[in-house]
Order: C-alpha cells, then sequence, then structure tokens
C-alpha cells in the first residue's frame, strides 16, 4: 500500500506521465555518443577493407574493442529512444504499438549479436 | 449546459468546428525547418548501417568463409554508397546533437543564431565528411 498522496503521486510526471526521463537519457547518451562516435568512426574506418585475421586481431585489443562495444549499446539505446519519439509523432493505435515493441525488440537484439560477436573475437 | 461548457477545453462540443492550424505545405520551408527534420531523418536512417557493421562483426566472429560474404556486401559499390552516406548522416546528427545541446542549455536560439548554427551544422557535415574519407 502506497501511503503518498494522489498530487505527490503526479508532481513532475507531466502529460508524458514519466517525467523528463526519456529527455534525460536522451541527453546523456547523446553526450556519451559524442566521444564514442569519432573514436569508432577512425577504429571501425581503419580495419574496414582489412582481412578476416586483421580484422579479428584489431577487435582483440582492448581499445577498438571497447570502443565498439560501448557504441553499439549506448548508440542502440540511444536509437530506441529517438525511434519512439518518430513513431509516437508519426503513427496511432496499434501500428503505433506494433513500430515501438519491434524497434525496442531489434535495439536489445542488435546490442546482443553485436556483443557476442566482440566478445568472440576477443576470446 | 452548453453555454456553461463553452471555452472549456474538455467539455466544449463545439472544438470540432475551431479553425485548423495551417497544415505543414502551407509553411515556407526555411533553415531551421530543414536543419531539425535532417536530424531526424539522418538519426532514423542510421539504422541500416548500423544493423550492417553489427553483421559484418557477427560475420567476422563466425569465420573467414562468413566474413567473405558480410565483407563483400559492405565493400560492394552499395555497401560504400551506404557506409559513404552514414557517413555524411552520423556526421550531420553528430553537429545537429551538438546544437540541440547547446539550444538545451537556453543559448543560441534567436533567429539569427539559429540559422547560423544551422549553416554550420549543413556546411560542418561535409567537411567532417570530406576529412574522414581523406583520412580513412
Amino acid at each position: 500500500m502506497n501511503y503518498i498522496t494522489d498530487r505527490k503521486r503526479v508532481e513532475g510526471n507531466g502529460t508524458a506521465r514519466s517525467g523528463t526521463a526519456h529527455h534525460w537519457n536522451t541527453k546523456v547518451s547523446s553526450i556519451a555518443l559524442a566521444i564514442l562516435i569519432p573514436a569508432f568512426i577512425f577504429t571501425f574506418g581503419h580495419i574496414l577493407g582489412g582481412s578476416h585475421a586483421e580484422v579479428t586481431a584489431y577487435f582483440s585489443r582492448p581499445f577498438p574493442a571497447i570502443v565498439a562495444a560501448l557504441t553499439i549499446i549506448v548508440g542502440f539505446l540511444h536509437y530506441k529512444n529517438g525511434a519512439q519519439v518518430v513513431i509516437e509523432d508519426y503513427s496511432n493505435g496499434a501500428v503505433r504499438e506494433v513500430l515501438l515493441i519491434g524497434s525496442i525488440c531489434l535495439s536489445y537484439a542488435a546490442i546482443a549479436v553485436g556483443l557476442f560477436a566482440l566478445i568472440r573475437m576477443a576470446l | 449546459m452548453a453555454e456553461m461548457n463553452r471555452g472549456n477545453p474538455i467539455t466544449d462540443n463545439t472544438r470540432g468546428q475551431r479553425p485548423l492550424s495551417p497544415h505543414l505545405q502551407i509553411y515556407r520551408p526555411q533553415l531551421t525547418t530543414i536543419t531539425s527534420i535532417l536530424t531526424r531523418i539522418t538519426g532514423n536512417a542510421l539504422i541500416v548501417s548500423a544493423l550492417m557493421i553489427v553483421w559484418w562483426l557477427l560475420a567476422a566472429s563466425s569465420g573467414p568463409d562468413y566474413f567473405a560474404v558480410a565483407d563483400g556486401v559492405l565493400r560492394s559499390w552499395f555497401g560504400s554508397l551506404v557506409l559513404i552516406g552514414s557517413l555524411w548522416a552520423v556526421w550531420y546528427h553528430f553537429l545537429a546533437g551538438l546544437r540541440h545541446l547547446w539550444f538545451d542549455s537556453g543559448r543560441g536560439l534567436e533567429i539569427h543564431m539559429a540559422e547560423r548554427l544551422g549553416i554550420g551544422v549543413i556546411v560542418g557535415s561535409f567537411v567532417l565528411t570530406a576529412l574522414t574519407v581523406v583520412v580513412l
């Protein structure tokens, strides 16, 4: 049982009923990506074009592997938030729910696949 | 009763007859609106190359044969087109995102400043793309 008053329960949550959490998450991930994206562009761009042996050796090294892992995690979570706003702006009802669930599941799946690949190359 | 409800945003049943906000196509496209929608388009379009790169990493971790397939796709003319386009998109989204963080702090919102920042984002995205291509 929650003894908090109704007013206290809704205060600060606005019409979205989740307050500024979405905005804050997007802001934090965008700042993280401002650092990660240039690092990822130059590490990935550097090794793209290499042979299979060169690529696996490169991603066994800490810096390229950690940059790639963080970029994939933060990037797809940032995408999940951004796609949510677009879907909520342009669709309604069941279509909206299907698109939201689809984009959220796609984001987590891509993170899992990316991390699995990086761990397998690093080990 | 109807008189009482008039003007109340929830119970006024004449809401439907009120003038609508002008549709998007009535407005003249402006630098601020174009740079804004491009942020959204580039951000969402990046899902294509992001998934391609994750697939490429999975293929690399699976072995030389599968890697050859994924690497062939990424380095084909179509793959290169998508990657170069995404390179521009990610730099655009990067600069536009920094501009949004600046706006968020309550700065740069005067029209002339917002437009100058908009030009900076467009020009900067092409400059950074060219620099990246030259360096890599």
